[in-house]
């Protein structure tokens, strides 16, 4: 469409780091732009001109206390709210130039691009194989050998393939909580997305399975564009470059993770993060 | 302390209450069983299944009758299956808020709670007076429209127990809306509505008033589907209301097979759901 117009505006940058030091030498492009994107659940204004980008292969994490909308923007980002009527975003998303939220887009090459993961493991009640081989099969027609093969590299890379190399007829249900949520990962990842969207996806599980997780996103940065919504401070100090506090609605600070967490410049962003209110 | 023994003594009331209500329900339960043992079992031979229902006064059994009534439910059960499962389907995952949606439900529970002879009845104007004859078609008709809204009901509350995050996450792969029915969807709910298929299968098997108006009866084992059909409801319905004991025998002794029938199928219903269900 306007994919050329579109993209050269990726060039400018409307992040707050922008004027800063950091964005000068930083070799991350913005993936995603975020404009003055808002959102309605029927009446209710549940986010209002919400402004950012994520910069590829990093992460970004989004904070805030329940009910911020920092799940809901992430809902935005691959417009997986339109399974529900009622819902309605307004503003513009641009994914590598092109705005993903405007009307007659093919929505589902939009998904392929944006993988999802979500607070609870949603392994679908088939084989582990078959649950890789859902999403690829959706897109591409390979022999079986070319098949396994992906199979299996998307479990390497989710970090599952030793544990379920030997078991991969059997139900992705009789995994356990930390499995079924790498087998999620690696379900997403297997339809080769550009772009990764984990929707709180330790909070349901063990402080060992969360590790884990946590190991496996500072790995698939290097090859993704990740934003991650967390309740869990550290995490988000821990495994995140970038990050946005939200409240009600509202992007109040975005900026490099470092500075949020050591100098935030709003009342607010210090009084959450330092655990007074949330 | 005296609320915590005024608490303690609505427990006790309460608690006896109910169990006399159980037992009370129990106890018809258990003495329509006992009378059914008592006057089928003395009736059951092996000849039942391998001779038609018989003049009064002389040997027979109710093979035309069993034949029938297998016919007849497994039409209706080929019919009102998919046509259920596809309206369940329409309901709980197309229809959501939709007027379309708010009407077949209306319409699905009505239809579930109408007296089964009403639909007898109908199934007689609209297939029986045009035709100018009773057939097995329209019984199985008239069994497969009291199945149907059973199938809806049951298809439906099984795919809305389906958590949406599983919906969420095929939909976010990229899955068109009808592969996530058939694969997801469908795979998750599938115990339940296999159950519901049995239970509508089980309900049918003992209706007599549609068949009265539609199937009506036959002396003779017939495999014309566009002629009267012997069946078992009806068939227990003449012949335990004659005056010859050779034939209210073999209407305890049919009543005996439709009650067996019906509890193996409820069995099955419920071991297949647990069998299913241990598979997570």
């Amino acid at each position: 469409m306007n994919g050329s117009l579109a993209r050269s505006m990726t060039t400018t940058s409307e992040t707050p780091t922008q004027n800063g030091p950091a964005a000068a030498v930083t070799p991350f492009p913005a993936k995603v732009q975020i404009r003055d994107v808002g959102f309605y659940y029927g009446k209710f204004h549940a986010l209002k001109n919400v402004s950012l980008s994520l910069r590829d292969r990093r992460v970004t994490a989004f904070i805030g206390p329940s009910g911020c909308g920092k799940s809901t923007l992430l809902r935005i980002l691959n417009r997986i709210y339109e399974l529900y009527p009622g819902q309605v975003a307004t503003g513009e998303v641009l994914v590598d130039g092109q705005n993903i939220l405007a009307p007659g887009l093919d929505l589902n090459l939009v998904r392929a691009k944006i993988g999802m993961v979500f607070q609870k493991p949603t392994p679908f009640p088939m084989s582990i194989h078959d649950n890789i081989a859902f999403g690829i099969k959706l897109y591409e027609r390979l022999s079986k050998s070319e098949l396994d093969d992906r199979v299996e590299s998307a479990l390497r890379r989710a970090a599952l393939w030793d544990e379920v190399k030997d078991k991969l007829r059997q139900s992705g249900l009789g995994l356990s909580g930390g499995q079924q949520q790498r087998l999620c990962i690696a379900r997403a990842i297997a339809v080769q997305p550009e772009i990764l969207l984990l929707d709180e996806p330790a909070s349901a599980l063990d402080p060992i399975s969360t590790q884990r997780i946590e190991e496996l996103i500072t790995e698939l940065k290097s090859d993704y564009c990740i934003a991650i919504v967390t309740h869990n401070m550290q995490q988000a100090a821990r495994s995140s470059d970038y990050t946005a506090f939200m409240y009600l609605g509202e992007l109040v600070e975005f900026d490099e993770t470092e500075r949020i967490f050591t100098h935030p410049r709003e009342r607010r962003t210090e009084d959450y993060i330092t655990g007074r209110f949330g | 302390m005296e609320i915590y023994t005024q608490r303690r003594l609505a427990n006790y009331v309460v608690v006896g209450l109910s169990l006399a209500a159980t037992a009370f329900g129990l106890l018809f339960l258990v003495f329509v069983l006992g009378t059914l043992l008592k006057n089928g079992v003395g009736a059951l031979s092996l000849t039942l299944f391998t001779q038609a229902t018989p003049p009064p006064g002389s040997q027979g059994g109710l093979m035309n009758a069993i034949l029938g009534s297998l016919a007849m439910t497994v039409i209706a059960t080929l019919v009102g299956t998919p046509t259920g499962i596809l309206a369940g389907t329409f309901l709980a995952e197309y229809a959501h808020g939709s007027r379309l949606g708010e009407l077949v439900r209306f319409i699905n529970d009505i239809l579930l709670s109408a007296p089964s002879i009403i639909i007898g009845l109908f199934v007689y104007s609209i297939m029986v007076v045009p035709m100018g004859h009773f057939s097995a078609w329209a019984g199985s008709v008239a069994l497969a429209i009291i199945m149907i809204p059973v199938i809806v009901r049951t298809t439906e509350d099984m795919l809305n127990l389906v958590p949406n995050t599983l919906r969420e996450a095929a939909a976010a792969l990229g899955a068109p809306k009808w592969k996530i029915v058939v694969t997801v969807t469908y795979r998750s709910a599938i115990q339940g509505m296999l159950t519901g298929v049995l239970l509508a299968v089980a309900r049918i098997s003992g209706e007599t008033a549609p068949l009265l108006f539609t199937a009506l009866n036959n002396q003779f084992s017939s495999s014309n589907l566009n002629a009267p059909m012997a069946n078992l409801p009806v068939v227990i319905f003449q012949f335990a209301m004659s005056p010859y004991v050779d034939w209210q025998a073999l209407a305890w002794a049919g009543a005996l097979l439709i009650t067996a029938a019906i509890l193996v199928l409820n069995v099955g219903a419920r071991l297949f759901a647990s069998w299913s269900g241990l598979e997570k």
